[in-house]
């Protein structure tokens, strides 16, 4: 490990209230959890701050229940529960598919769903189901709680509306009608960062998220626009095209990335028909 | 005990203008070139690598500057300030004007060959570099003791470490002594580079009088040590209607990088392997290994000769195309035979195999009905035949007079070998032999240490040499301690006579010569030979090749430990499965850009198929046992293998790794004329 970590401060909070106060009061501070994220950084020699707060004990903000209609999942909760999850498996499969796809398994047994949105990598594979399923972030803070649609979420490359003081508490998904389909495509079978990933609903008014195409992660509206309308797949591809916005990176070319997303949507379209 | 770091250079190549250690310098040891008691030298082949830049970088990540400090994040923390002088680096091979080696092979009349030829068939085939991904990274201990000094450390060549410490610091042999730790693995990651990490931690722990553990992490190590050579091979073939080679015409271009290390000799078995197992009476290989400022490459499993022979599978499998002939019965008819000579004119014997495996692989896998009925289908089918010279090349042997010793004990025997065992199993199968020999059971056999202090020189662990060659001297010193036991039971005879140790050293088996000046003759023993088939699937909507099953028939004259050859086989076979389609080594401004697990893909579980290994025997008459080299040859094949299982989907691919990106853009086959 690159970074030093011995004069580092970890700060366990004694509740969540507490956890609050002290993003409040004593910023800046680096919320952790799972830390498959955190260690990366470490590892590399380029941490994210001196001072965290470990929200691991938090129960609070742990669980998935399905509440008033809407499946509500704690930010806690990690990718192992959520592929066990018989709920989930019922109402969001594609966030399933997704946690089983992501890392490898001591990884999903420590990375939460909190950790994946608020760290908002483009390439994060829970996102574009939460982007597709019109899912929406609930933020709390010593001053109150908000909610923010998903697709509303990020502002840019790792950027999002969070402010300083605020901690992702939970996730929220509405209903979903219609057929999930979820496909990650990476550099290799397993272990792997997706050059692609896409999370889509088959339903009247199709929707349809992609990963590691653009700086954050995209919901296709025009897409989903000509599909609805009912253009052509080719119109749809032709659509995807100028929404998003793929580049030559170590793992992939724009072009091939094009290309599959492009495909992709074809396989949704044929599969879900 | 300190720990160690090294500091590297950050640019490809230029002049190093100061080198400042900014950060409070208290309890550090600090050492640059200038504290180097010998030569400054990394003593191998030539001479012209420094164990520390002096004034110049010749490739980023050269090692500059070594610290040491008590406490490890003072010393990651460490800030040092270099500043340099850069110029323009020399970065694609084909511009270099720089040549480490230049070696050709002549046989016969290429001029005339081509004049029988009806078709002559040309193609350029590119390979890029490969990473060890050794579970273990490179690292070593150094303790320094009175004028002496004591390296324990993730190595395969303990002699090879030992001799450039002894250049680099001055000293004599009995005072560097190089113990290996149990080692998890090399793949000839851990050949030359360990002599590089042992010189740097005993340079600190001789400057500091204290024990320093030299460690690098999964990123250092990725973007600082060898990688197998990037190679550009050019082949233009003559063949007649029928499917016979009368001319065989290839230029091989390896990218060395920085330095020498061991390129010539990754060269001559690379030219060598050139022609794949096939008989051709007109043949020139011209090879040269160039200078690039890039990391050097080094040794790694194959040792140049999957790059020669992805080139000359794949090429053959575009004769078959060209031909419009069945790739099986041409390979049959141009399969190398007993009698038949290879392209340095050695006479191969009795033990020649090529036919054998081919047929084998092609019935269990019935080919080509399977072949016919995939097509138009996603699945492809494509088999490789190849063939693998163990032990060094040509007079080696003889020049490295290895050495292997057995000491009597009271149960049995102790092996004193310097061979390392790094997961292949080596201790087993030298136990193995001795037990057999010498008519102890296998539980009275101990292997030693491996330590300089206590073993004889029995050369590295590399070369497939370590069952064929080092094994053979240990099935000596056990016969000749079977003769001298008499009727005597071990016990009896030490109480009787008192302990004996028999030394054995290499001799050559038969009087064949190989003349390095012409590069004719007997260059290896003998050869291992294989076939691998492979099954592919193709995804439309990603590009991507799936490897579904590859059959892996190998001739490897006798298996010593059928467990541990299988494991060999299977190993080598999903290391070649990386090199076919995951890994690549993306090289910006001459560095490697993925240094990490998670971008540079080695193949998991999930992207490794069903494996069946099919052994063969045919014993070589100089090995224990029959034995033949088997730890590189199962890697040769598997790459073009899945290339022309690929080309079978319709995809002309020249180039490796098979990723979806190459894939997306490859021409389609073009149909026979």
């Amino acid at each position: 490990m690159r970074t030093p970590v011995s004069t580092f401060e970890l700060i366990e909070p004694r509740s969540l209230p507490h956890a609050l106060a002290l993003m409040r009061d004593s910023q800046p501070i680096v919320p952790l959890a799972g830390c498959t994220d955190v260690y990366v950084a470490l590892n590399a020699g380029t941490p994210p701050g001196t001072r965290y707060l470990n929200l691991l004990s938090l129960d609070a903000l742990r669980g998935i229940a399905r509440r008033d209609g809407v499946i509500s999942i704690g930010a806690l909760t990690t990718f192992s529960e959520i592929s066990r999850s018989a709920l989930l498996a019922r109402h969001l499969p594609a966030l399933v598919m997704a946690a089983r796809e992501i890392g490898a398994v001591q990884i999903q047994n420590r990375a939460t769903l909190g950790g994946n949105v608020a760290n908002g990598s483009p390439a994060g594979d829970s996102l574009p189901v939460l982007a597709a399923t019109d899912a929406v972030v609930v933020l709390r803070s010593a001053a109150g709680k908000r909610r923010v649609p998903f697709v509303a979420f990020y502002t840019g490359y790792r950027l999002t509306v969070m402010r300083p003081d605020e901690l992702v508490v939970a996730v929220e998904v509405p209903p979903v009608d219609g057929r999930q389909w979820f496909r990650k495509v990476g550099t290799r079978a397993a272990q792997t960062i997706s050059k692609v990933v896409i999370a889509a609903v088959r339903a009247p008014r199709p929707r349809i998220a992609f990963g590691s195409v653009a700086p954050t992660v995209v919901r296709a509206r025009r897409t989903e626009e000509a599909l609805a309308s009912g253009g052509t797949i080719d119109d749809a591809v032709a659509a995807l095209g100028a929404e998003i916005a793929p580049i030559d990176d170590m793992r992939s070319t724009a072009e091939y990335r094009l290309r599959v997303a492009g495909n992709l949507i074809r396989q949704f379209w044929t599969e879900t028909a | 005990m300190l720990h160690g770091r090294t500091i590297r250079s950050t640019i490809p190549c230029g002049r190093i203008r100061s080198i400042n250690l900014t950060s409070d310098p208290a309890g550090f040891t600090v050492v640059d070139y200038r504290s180097i008691p010998g030569r400054n030298v990394v003593a191998l082949i030539a001479d012209d690598q420094p164990c520390l830049a002096e004034r110049v970088v010749r490739h980023y990540a050269e090692p500059i500057l070594l610290l040491a400090h008590e406490d490890r994040e003072r010393l990651i923390t460490a800030e040092v300030d270099v500043q340099y002088e850069p110029s323009e680096p020399l970065l694609d091979p084909l511009r270099s004007p720089n040549v480490f080696k230049s070696i050709a092979i002549h046989k016969g009349d290429l001029e005339a060959g081509f004049a029988r030829a009806d078709e002559i068939v040309e193609g350029e085939y590119r390979v890029g570099h490969q990473e060890h991904v050794y579970i273990e990274t490179n690292g070593v201990i150094a303790v320094p003791g009175d004028g002496a000094v004591t390296v324990y450390g993730s190595l395969q060549c303990p002699y090879y470490v030992q001799k450039a410490l002894r250049v680099m610091l001055g000293l004599p042999a009995e005072r560097v002594r190089v113990v290996q730790a149990e080692t998890g693995g090399g793949f000839g990651g851990k050949e030359e580079y360990p002599s590089i990490v042992a010189a740097h931690a005993c340079l600190l722990a001789l400057k500091s009088q204290r024990p320093v553990k030299l460690i690098y992490d999964r990123a250092e190590d990725m973007v600082a040590t060898t990688k197998r050579h990037p190679a550009i091979i050019r082949t233009r073939t003559g063949v007649t209607r029928e499917g016979r080679l009368t001319a065989i015409d290839i230029d091989v271009l390896l990218d060395g990088g920085a330095y020498m290390t061991l390129s010539p000799v990754v060269l001559s078995r690379g030219v060598i392997h050139a022609t794949g197992p096939y008989r051709c009476d007109n043949v020139r290989v011209n090879g040269r290994v160039v200078m690039t400022n890039t990391p050097p490459n080094g040794a790694f499993r194959g040792f140049g000769a999957p790059q020669t022979q992805f080139a000359a599978e794949v090429h053959m499998e575009r004769i078959a195309e060209r031909l419009g002939m069945d790739p099986v019965r041409l390979r049959e008819m141009n399969a190398l035979r007993a009698g038949d000579t290879t392209a340095t004119g050695q006479v191969l014997g009795r033990d020649t195999s090529a036919l054998a495996v081919l047929r084998e692989a092609v019935a269990r896998t019935d080919f080509k009905r399977r072949r016919r009925e995939m097509r138009g289908t996603r699945r492809g089918l494509g088999l490789a035949l190849f063939f693998h010279g163990a032990g060094f090349t040509g007079s080696g042997e003889v020049r490295l007079a290895s050495k292997a010793s057995l000491e009597l004990t009271e149960r049995g025997a102790r092996i004193l070998v310097a061979s390392a065992d790094m997961g292949q199993g080596s201790r087993t199968v030298h136990a193995q032999i001795v037990a057999e020999t010498l008519g102890v059971p296998y539980e009275a056999v101990e292997v030693a240490r491996v330590d300089t202090a206590s073993v004889p020189d029995s050369g590295p662990t590399v070369a497939s040499r370590t069952t064929m060659i080092v094994g053979g001297l240990l099935e000596r010193c056990a016969a000749e301690m079977r003769r001298t036991l008499g009727r005597l039971t071990p016990r009896e005879y030490l109480k009787r006579h008192g302990p004996i140790v028999i030394t054995k050293q290499y001799e050559a088996p038969t009087t064949a010569v190989f003349d390095e000046d012409t590069y004719t003759g007997d260059a290896y023993g003998t050869y291992a030979w294989a076939c691998d088939v492979a099954e592919v699937e193709y995804d439309p909507v990603t590009y991507e090749i799936r490897p579904v099953h590859i059959t892996a028939v190998q001739e490897i004259g006798r298996a010593l430990n059928p467990m541990l050859a299988a494991g060999q086989i299977e190993g080598g076979t999903a290391q070649g499965v990386g090199y076919a389609l995951l890994e690549e080594v993306v090289m910006r401004d001459g560095h490697m850009a993925n240094a990490q697990l998670t971008n540079y893909a080695a193949p998991t579980t999930m992207d490794t198929p069903r494996i069946d290994v099919v052994i063969q025997e045919r014993p070589y008459r100089h090995g224990p046992f029959g034995a033949k080299g088997l730890g590189e040859l199962p890697f040769d094949g598997v790459a073009p293998a899945i290339a022309n299982a690929v080309r079978h989907l319709g995809f002309d691919v020249r180039a490796l790794p098979l990723t979806p990106e190459r894939i997306m853009n490859a021409p389609p086959v073009r149909k026979p004329k």
